[in-house]
C-alpha cells in the first residue's frame, strides 16, 4: 500500500488546468462539420442523402433570397463526417466545433444572420443559489455508453471535475441539475420523470448528447421517442456523439454563467464575427 | 470448408459461411450432435425474407417484392478448428420450431428475442416470458416484421420473481435495485433475494435501453449502415464496425486493399487498449485501491486523446467502412503516445499484480467454471479467464492477424483476479500488435467500392475487447438493407453472469460486474 503512495506522489500532477489556462486535452478531436452556405451548389443533394440522422434537409433546389437552400440542425448532427466526405463543392468542412452547449434550441440551427450571438440570460439568478457548487444527477435514458464513457471521464484525474465545484450525486433528492443522455426510451421515460419529481426546487434539466438533444440516430422508431424535450423542460441542449468531457465541462460552467455560450444561429461565434 | 460433402444439395456456400436447410423436426437430433462434437452455437435469429416476384423489382415499379409473413429461422455454429462457421436455415411455417435451449443453453436467450421481435414462438422453451420487451410492453405487430412498427404500448407491471416458501422465508430480503443506479452507470435493474451478506438469487432486467437499432438498419443503404453500427455500443465502434464491414464484404465478394486492413487492425487494437485500461481503472475502483483507479482512468484518458489525435475522434470513429477505410488516420504522433502508456503500464500491471489488499478481493470472486463458460457462451476475455482457449482472431482470422504477432492470453483461475490478468496481457500484447502495424504497414489503396447485390447475405465478426461481435446482414431488391442481426458480446456475457452471482456475497458484487466489464447499450441494442 505505502507503494502506491510513492507511486502516485511520483506522478504529479495530471489535471489540466482548462478552461483557466492549459490543455484542454482534445488536440485533433473532429466536431459538427462547419457549413459554409456560399459553396453550396444549387440542384445538389449529396449532403442531404449520406445525412443518417436528418440534419441536414433541403430546403428548395435553388437558394432562397437569404441565399441558402439547406437547413442544417446542429440538434441532430452525430458528427459522422459524412457530409464533409461527400460535398463536391467543400460547402461542409471538418471543423474542431466541440463546444456546442447552448440555452435555446433554435440556436442549433444554422441561420444565414446569427441571431443575438450572446443568447438570453435566462436564469440571473442561478449563480447566485448555485453559487460555485453544482451537485449533478446524471441518468441514461437509452445512451450507447458513449456519453456515460465521457462523463466518467470526468472524474479522471486529467479532467479532476471536483476542482470545479461540481459534484455528481446518488440521489436525485440532493441534485441541482439532471443530466440526461439518450433519446428516451419507453422504458426509461417513467422512470426519468420519477427522478426530476424527486429533485428539490429550484432545478435544472440538460439534455447531454445528440440522441438527448434530438433522438440522434435512434430516435423515433417503436422504442424511443425523440429526445428529452418531449418529456421534460430543458435548460441546457449539447449535442455531439458523444460530446467530449472539454464540450460537457464547457456546457455545465455556461449553465453557471462561469462561461459564455459559443454557438449561436449554428455557428461559433467567433466564426459568425468573421461571416 | 473442410468436412463438409460438396455432393450433399442441401447446402451451398457463401464466401465466409456455409448454409445448410434444416427442417424443423431435423433441429433437435443436428444440434444434439453438434453440440457432442464440441461445436457452439454462436446466435440465432429471425428474418423476413423478400418472397421475389417474377416481374421486374426495379425501383419505382409497380410489383415490389413482398415481405414474407412467416419469419425464417437461421442458426449460427462454429465448430473448431474450422475457421468459418455453419449456418442453419431453418423454415418453420405454421409450425411451432422446437427450442433448442435444453441443448444449447446459450440458445435460450436467442430464442426469447426472436418471440419478442418477430412474433414466432418456440416449443418447450423453459423460460417463455419475454426477454427483450418489458413485462407489460405490448407490440401491435412483431417490430421486425418489414415495414413500419407503430411505437410499443407499455403499461409497466412488476417483473416476475421466485416464489419464496419455507419457514425461513421472512428471512429473505429483497433488494431491488435501479433502473437508475447511483454514479454516472448505464441504466438496467438488479433484484437480490439475500440473507444476510449472502446473495440467494439475483435477477437483472437489461433491456429498458432496448432502442430498436436492428430494426433502425431496414432500408438504410450499406455505405451509411456504419454509422448506426458505431453508435450500437460506443466503446465497441471499431468492433461493431468491423463485423458490419465485413459482413457487407462477404455479400458482395469485395476484397479490402492490404493497406486497409493492417489499418483496420491498429484501430481495433487501439479500441482493446483503452478498454482494457478502463476495466483496470475500474476494477481498482472497486477494491477501494484509490491510486490504482487514477492511474488506471489517467492511462485510459491518455489513450483516449492518442485516439483523437490519430482518427479525430476519442471513440476511433468515422474510419471503417464497407470496402475499406474512409480515410487515412494521421499516424505520427501515435509512436510517442504509445511508448508513454507502455512505460507507465508495464509498471503498473506488475503493481496490480503484486498488490495483496487488491488481489484479496479478486481471488474467488465470480468464479466461473469453464464448463458454464462454454455451455452458456460466456466470450472475450471472460472465456479466456476460465480456461477456454478461444479467440476469433487466431480461430476464425479476419484481416491480418494471420501475419501479427498474437498472443491469445488464457488463464485457468475462472476468477475476478483471472479476469484481470487476461485484461493485463491482452494490453500489453495490443501495444505489440499496434507497434508491429507502425512497422510493417504496407503502402497502396484503402477502399475499393462495396456494393452487394441484391438478394445477397453476408456475415462478418470481429473481436471486440469484451468478446465477439457477429453481423449477419441481408441485402433486399433494391440493394439496401433488409435486416441486421447483432450478436454483441455483452449480450453472451450477461447470459452468464447471473450464475457466478448467485451464492455469492453482496460485498464482492461490485467486484465481480466490474471484472466482467459488460456494457448495457451492447445487450439491449
Amino acid at each position: 500500500m505505502p507503494l502506491w503512495t510513492f507511486y502516485g506522489l511520483r506522478q504529479g500532477k495530471a489535471s489540466t488546468r482548462w478552461p483557466a489556462d492549459g490543455d484542454d486535452g482534445q488536440a485533433g478531436a473532429l466536431g459538427m462539420p462547419r457549413f459554409h452556405s456560399g459553396k453550396c451548389q444549387d440542384g445538389c443533394r449529396e449532403c442531404a442523402d449520406v445525412c443518417l440522422p436528418g440534419a441536414i434537409t433541403i430546403r428548395s433546389d435553388a437558394r432562397d433570397s437569404n441565399g441558402t437552400r439547406l437547413d442544417v440542425d446542429y440538434g441532430r448532427c452525430v458528427a459522422c463526417q459524412m457530409c464533409v466526405e461527400h460535398c463536391p463543392t467543400g460547402a461542409f468542412t471538418g471543423s474542431s466545433d466541440w463546444a456546442f452547449g447552448v440555452r435555446r434550441r433554435e440556436d442549433l440551427v444554422w441561420a444565414q444572420a446569427a441571431a443575438s450571438p450572446e443568447g438570453k440570460t435566462l436564469r440571473g439568478e442561478i449563480r447566485r443559489i448555485f453559487g460555485r457548487s453544482l451537485h449533478v444527477r446524471h441518468v441514461d435514458a437509452g445512451s450507447c455508453n458513449g456519453c456515460e464513457s465521457e462523463l466518467q471521464a470526468l472524474n479522471n484525474p486529467f479532467y479532476n471535475l471536483h476542482r470545479l465545484g461540481i459534484f455528481f450525486t446518488p440521489s436525485p433528492r440532493f441534485a441541482d441539475l439532471l443530466l440526461v443522455t439518450g433519446p428516451v426510451t419507453y422504458a426509461m421515460r417513467g422512470p426519468l420523470q420519477e427522478a426530476h419529481r424527486a429533485m428539490p426546487d429550484p432545478h435544472l434539466v440538460m439534455a447531454i448528447g445528440t440522441c438527448a438533444v434530438s433522438g440522434g440516430t435512434n430516435g423515433g422508431g417503436h422504442a424511443c421517442g425523440r429526445g428529452v424535450e418531449e418529456v421534460l423542460p430543458v435548460d441546457i441542449y449539447l449535442p455531439g456523439c458523444p460530446p467530449n468531457p472539454a464540450a460537457i465541462i464547457h456546457a455545465l460552467l455556461l449553465l453557471l454563467q462561469r462561461m459564455p455560450q459559443r454557438v449561436s444561429g449554428g455557428r461559433l461565434k467567433e466564426e459568425a464575427d468573421h461571416a | 470448408m473442410t468436412g463438409k460433402d460438396p455432393a450433399l444439395s442441401d447446402q451451398f456456400l457463401t464466401r465466409d459461411s456455409v448454409i445448410r436447410d434444416v427442417p424443423a423436426w431435423d433441429l433437435e437430433p443436428r444440434c444434439r450432435a453438434a453440440v457432442t462434437a464440441g461445436a457452439r452455437v454462436q446466435f440465432a435469429y429471425a428474418w423476413f425474407p423478400e418472397t421475389v416476384s417474377e416481374t421486374s423489382s426495379e425501383v419505382g415499379g409497380s410489383n415490389e417484392p413482398v415481405a414474407a409473413q412467416a419469419p425464417e429461422l437461421r442458426y449460427v455454429i462454429h465448430t473448431a478448428p474450422d475457421p468459418v462457421p455453419e449456418i442453419w436455415r431453418c423454415q418453420p411455417g405454421a409450425l411451432r420450431p422446437p427450442s433448442l435451449a435444453a441443448i444449447a443453453p446459450l440458445i435460450s436467450w436467442y430464442e426469447r428475442e426472436i418471440t419478442d421481435l418477430c412474433g414466432l414462438a418456440f416449443e418447450d422453451q423453459p423460460q417463455p416470458e419475454p426477454l427483450v420487451l418489458l413485462p407489460g410492453a405490448h407490440a401491435e405487430r412483431p417490430p421486425l416484421q418489414p415495414g413500419i412498427a407503430p411505437p410499443l404500448t407499455y403499461t409497466p407491471r412488476p417483473h416476475s420473481l421466485p416464489e419464496l416458501a419455507g419457514s425461513a422465508h421472512r428471512d429473505v430480503q429483497l433488494l431491488p435495485f435501479g433502473p437508475i443506479r447511483a454514479d454516472v452507470f448505464e441504466s438496467a435493474q438488479f433484484t437480490f433475494f439475500y440473507i444476510g451478506e449472502a446473495i440467494l438469487h439475483y435477477q437483472p432486467q437489461l433491456f429498458f435501453k432496448y432502442r430498436g437499432t436492428e430494426k433502425r438498419f431496414e432500408g438504410v443503404a450499406p455505405d451509411l449502415g456504419v454509422v448506426l453500427s458505431e453508435r450500437v455500443s460506443a466503446v465497441g465502434s471499431v468492433a461493431h464496425a468491423l463485423a458490419y464491414s465485413q459482413a457487407l464484404e462477404s455479400a458482395a465478394r469485395c476484397e479490402v486493399p492490404p493497406r486497409a486492413e493492417w489499418l483496420r487492425a491498429l484501430l481495433a487494437e487501439l479500441e482493446r487498449l483503452y478498454n482494457h485500461l478502463h476495466y483496470l481503472g475500474h476494477l481498482a475502483h472497486t477494491t477501494t485501491l484509490k491510486v490504482g483507479e487514477a492511474e488506471g482512468k489517467y492511462l485510459e484518458e491518455l489513450a483516449k486523446q492518442m485516439n483523437a489525435e490519430a482518427t479525430g475522434s476519442r471513440f476511433l470513429r468515422n474510419l471503417v467502412c464497407p470496402g475499406g477505410l474512409r480515410r487515412e488516420p494521421w499516424l505520427t504522433e501515435v509512436a510517442g503516445s504509445l511508448r508513454k502508456i507502455e512505460s507507465e503500464f508495464g509498471r503498473y500491471g506488475e503493481m496490480l499484480e503484486s498488490t495483496s489488499t487488491h488481489l484479496d478481493r479478486l481471488i474467488t470472486t465470480g468464479m466461473l467454471s469453464k464448463q458454464l463458460a462454454f455451455d452458456l457462451g460466456a466470450t472475450g476475455p471472460i472465456e479466456r479467464a476460465s480456461g477456454v482457449d478461444r479467440d476469433p482472431r487466431r480461430d476464425q482470422p479476419y484481416g491480418i492477424y494471420r501475419e501479427l504477432p498474437l498472443h491469445v492470453a488464457v488463464r485457468e483461475g475462472c476468477d475476478a483476479r483471472a479476469r484481470q490478468q487476461v485484461r493485463i496481457a491482452e494490453a500489453q500484447n495490443s501495444i505489440e500488435l499496434i507497434r508491429a502495424v507502425l512497422e510493417g504497414l504496407p503502402t497502396g489503396p484503402i477502399h475499393v467500392p462495396c456494393r452487394p447485390s441484391p438478394h445477397s447475405e453476408g456475415i462478418g465478426w470481429a473481436e471486440s475487447p469484451r468478446g465477439s461481435v457477429y453481423y449477419a446482414v441481408h441485402v433486399n431488391a433494391r440493394g439496401r438493407l433488409a435486416r441486421v442481426k447483432i450478436k454483441s458480446p455483452s449480450f453472451s456475457n450477461w447470459r452468464v453472469f447471473p450464475y457466478t452471482v448467485h451464492d455469492s456475497k453482496m460485498m464482492d458484487y461490485a467486484i465481480n460486474e466490474a471484472s466482467f466489464g459488460l456494457t448495457v447499450a451492447g445487450c439491449a441494442r
